[in-house]
């Protein structure tokens, strides 16, 4: 083990790291922007509405990400002449523009399907009761659906963007230097293999879990009402605390 | 439809490469889930230790990085070792086997915790039947868990599947003559990259939809004997 090779290319490294993430924020910033009024015409019950958004859904989820990385990025050639006409064209030649778009388009189906889960899981009792209090459809959505719905996704959420961040890893085969695009390059001239990776793995490692603790936070945050119950509960029992209900304790990284 | 100019046999043998490292790294994820479940519910301190270390490291890095750090990483590394004692040898891996090895092992992380999950969902009862029975711990493990762990854990096996099969695709990057490597050919031969690349899509989203018909056929199977309301 070459531990001098390490401590050299972790400037470099941690340079990389900036891509990755800024690709990561861009991607679920967007990705949640189109994800909800997807996940609407998901829940909605009038054809024309939720056919295409489930083939979407569907397609995306169905397929692997690097196909969709391909499809875009080399795909988009194939038909240049028109992207071309369009004034498109100096987009799609561009790897970063063709990564943050597949890796949108990816999570906002991913996104759209788990806040479809949590419309579908809010209590029917409070839309009823929102009913009886006279809301309308848009005021009922706003108050009180997608607010709870976003607490029940917020588990799954975490998750799906543990996986993003993860799969940010795959634009360096389409030649963008992020942290594994620039670990790819420091191992081809240095040939020092496993000591770059492993230096790359750790990193990742270390946002991974600094992501899931953020998400732990914003769960805990969100929690307040629920966790007073929970303690009280604790103090009457005198047993170890039990998860409040409702608020499932995120279980690190389920499969997606 | 899609004029694969000739090329359509080329995908046709791509998805059996990608079927057949599906099959061989679903078994052995399979074998790591039901090991890594039995270390994180042992009594044995360093059991959990280890698997708990497994779970946790393989979740936090991307397959891409471990498939290069397995294929590149592991011939360097006993290499270097073997050098060490005096042998000078030279490793290949396979790419088939590093492929199947490593998407083996990384959803073997995932099938961990099914696994541990649907242990924890048979009744203690059960086990304490059976022990009450005489029979030791291994023939209750095998006669009374095995059987009824399947059953709970069929769905999240099957989502493990689902997600293992697309992550077969990244092994094209070292060069296994799978769906996506040879749609890549054949895209780059006639240069036609959109229409090879959406076909091998299209491919793998039949994968899928037979997996699900075959899973929902499955889970039936696997609670036939149970009454539902």
């Amino acid at each position: 083990m070459d531990f001098e090779i390490i401590v050299e290319s972790v400037p470099n490294l941690l340079n990389g790291a900036i891509l990755t993430i800024e690709l990561t924020v861009l991607s679920i910033a967007i990705g949640l922007a189109f994800a909800i009024p997807i996940a609407l015409m998901r829940v909605s019950r009038n054809p024309a509405l939720w056919m295409p958004v489930y083939g979407y859904i569907f397609y995306f989820r169905g397929t692997p990400l690097l196909v969709q990385i391909f499809l875009i990025y080399y795909g988009s050639g194939q038909f240049r002449e028109e992207f071309e006409a369009w004034g498109l064209w100096r987009f799609f030649r561009e790897p970063y523009f063709c990564a943050v778009l597949t890796l949108t388009l990816n999570t906002a189906a991913y996104t759209a399907e788990i806040l479809r889960g949590a419309i579908r899981a809010v209590p029917f009792g409070e839309v009823e009761a929102a009913r009886a209090c006279g809301m309308s459809r848009g005021l009922l959505y706003r108050r009180i659906i997608l607010p709870k719905a976003f607490r029940l996704a917020l588990p799954a959420y975490s998750n799906e963007v543990v996986f993003l961040f993860q799969a940010t890893s795959l634009v360096s085969i389409i030649t963008l230097l992020d942290l594994t695009g620039i670990a790819r390059i420091i191992v081809a001239r240095s040939f020092a293999v496993y000591e770059i990776y492993i230096a790359a793995a750790i990193i990742y490692l270390i946002v991974t879990y600094g992501i899931l603790h953020i998400f732990h936070r914003v769960e805990y945050w969100l929690s307040g009402h629920l966790r007073e119950r929970a303690g009280m509960a604790l103090a009457a029992t005198g047993k170890g605390a039990a998860p409040a209900p409702g608020a499932p304790a995120a279980d690190a990284l389920a499969v997606r | 439809m899609l004029d694969l100019k000739g090329y359509g046999w080329m995908l046709w043998e791509g998805v059996q490469v990608t079927l057949l490292v599906g099959f061989c790294a679903m078994a052995l994820a399979l074998v790591m889930g039901l090991v890594g479940a039995w270390g994180k519910l042992s009594h044995s301190k360093a059991g959990r230790t280890a698997a708990d270390t497994y779970t946790t490291v393989i979740r936090g890095v991307p397959e891409l990085i471990l498939i290069l750090i397995i294929y590149y990483g592991t011939p360097t590394l006993l290499q270097g070792l073997l050098e060490d004692f005096g042998y000078d040898v030279i490793i290949d891996l396979n790419p088939f086997m590093a492929g199947f090895i490593t998407i083996g092992f990384i959803y073997g992380a995932f099938a961990t915790e099914v696994f541990r999950g649907a242990f924890l969902a048979i009744d203690k009862g059960q086990i304490e039947a059976a022990r009450a029975f005489g029979m030791s711990r291994t023939l209750a493990f095998r006669r009374i868990l095995l059987p009824q762990v399947w059953r709970f854990a069929l769905p999240g096996i099957g989502n493990v599947w689902m997600v293992l099969i697309k992550a077969t695709a990244l092994i094209s990057v070292i060069q296994l003559p799978e769906l996506l490597r040879n749609a890549d050919i054949a895209a780059r031969a006639v240069r036609l990259p959109f229409t090879f690349y959406f076909a091998a899509s299209l491919m793998y989203l039949a994968i899928t939809i037979v997996s699900m018909l075959a899973l929902q056929r499955a889970e039936n199977w696997a609670n036939r004997g149970i009454r539902r309301a």
